[in-house]
């Protein structure tokens, strides 16, 4: 693929970057990266994405833009509350940067059709809300080899880190084997966010999303950073792959996926069904 | 003179002040390295002539020469600048008439600054 003139202005500032150039910025257009939700993380990772020239951005996102959604999901105008966010999403993304294929699923993610969805893509961005996506995410990419670029943000915190167990790094479950007990934890909507996190932490999963398809840099894999926005503090610890995790573990017990609910009345968190595919 | 030499000086900015670059790096010694591509920038400005540059020697096998004709008075001292800061060898930069210059240079491994 030869730069067209207008390509050519258009990434100028990237394409002189040590370690982008032509080859960098023809890596990006092959590029497929799947986003996990339209909102805080997903907005901002989707738009500086598409903006970098990334060929290929997947949306998925079953919920409509409400007019609580615009103090941080920066892909929605006031005028598209109403839309399916993904036809939000993706009518900013092709006005940023036409080249960009916009792929966008408006149907709830479950264990059925999850791989057959993100098996398109190289890698994974996971800026869901909730535990039973989460969970699904990390699990079916694991069993479909996918990168999954983690983010997570409530109140004034933030958390980013990349899983790829195969190719030896832990996966999210190897931190958090299961999804946390009801009401443990908060959500958005019960302890609220800090618009700016989001922005934050979503440019984060780009920025390691960008790093992971032109190869540049240190790695987030192994690596768990979590972000404090009042004291304007990172600290990172050090990761491993846990011997014990029930999913990549030395003797695994997940061996499908799983669909969990999260019912908003009770905040239970139980099992939903469990695929009746057998995944190796 | 040497032919296809112009007695033009210019005066490019470095972290010293000021460097004389002309008529040719060289110092007005005859360098005729074997030119395996050209690329006429003229009517390009900065940053579109390095930027085209680059991607130009991205394409060139490691050793080969291109020769960048720029008449966008900056680029004769940013684009070989440039070019070096990304580990090219800059061979020559010299006016070829009043408003073109050339800049010589040779594609090398690449070496991130």
């Amino acid at each position: 693929m030869k730069l067209s003139e207008e390509q050519i202005q258009r990434y100028s500032r990237q394409l002189i970057l040590p370690g982008v150039g032509g080859k960098g910025q023809r890596k990006l257009a092959e590029a497929k990266v799947f986003i996990m939700g339209a909102g805080g993380l997903g907005s901002p990772a989707a738009i500086y994405l598409a903006a970098a020239g990334v060929g290929t951005i997947g949306l998925a996102d079953s919920d409509h833009v409400e007019i609580h959604n615009l103090q941080r999901q920066i892909l929605h105008r006031t005028c598209d509350i109403g839309l399916p966010k993904v036809e939000s999403g993706r009518k900013t993304l092709e006005s940023l940067n036409p080249e960009v294929e916009v792929q966008i699923y408006c149907e709830r993610i479950n264990s059925t059709n999850i791989q057959r969805i993100i098996g398109d893509y190289d890698l994974v961005l996971d800026g869901s809300d909730n535990f039973p996506t989460r969970f699904l995410v990390n699990d079916a990419c694991y069993f479909g080899r996918k990168t999954l670029i983690s983010g997570a943000i409530l109140r004034y915190d933030g958390q980013l880190s990349t899983f790829k167990p195969h190719a030896g790094g832990p996966c999210y479950r190897c931190l958090f084997p299961e999804p946390p007990p009801p009401g443990v934890v908060p959500s958005c909507q019960e302890a609220g966010v800090l618009g700016a996190v989001a922005g934050i932490i979503g440019l984060f999963q780009t920025n390691e999303a960008l790093k992971e398809i032109l190869g540049l840099g240190q790695s987030m894999v192994g690596r768990f950073l979590q972000f404090n926005a009042l004291d304007l503090s990172f600290f990172e610890i050090k990761i491993q792959k846990n011997p014990k995790c029930p999913l990549c573990g030395e003797n695994p017990t997940i061996k499908e996926l799983i669909d969990y609910t999260q019912p908003c009345s009770s905040r239970e968190l139980v099992p939903l069904q469990t695929s009746t595919r057998t995944l190796d | 003179m040497l032919e296809g030499e112009v007695n033009v000086a210019h005066r490019c900015e470095n972290q010293d002040g000021f460097q004389e670059v002309g008529p040719g790096i060289t110092g007005g010694k005859t360098l005729r390295p074997p030119i395996d591509r050209e690329l006429n920038l003229k009517g390009k400005v900065c940053p579109y002539t390095f930027v085209e540059s680059m991607l130009a020697l991205e394409e060139m096998k490691i050793g080969e020469v291109l020769r960048v004709i720029v008449d966008h008075p900056p680029a004769v001292c940013d684009v070989p600048k440039s070019l070096r800061n990304e580990g090219y060898e800059i061979l020559d930069v010299s006016p070829m008439n009043g408003t073109d210059w050339a800049i010589v240079v040779r594609n090398t491994e690449f070496k991130e600054g």
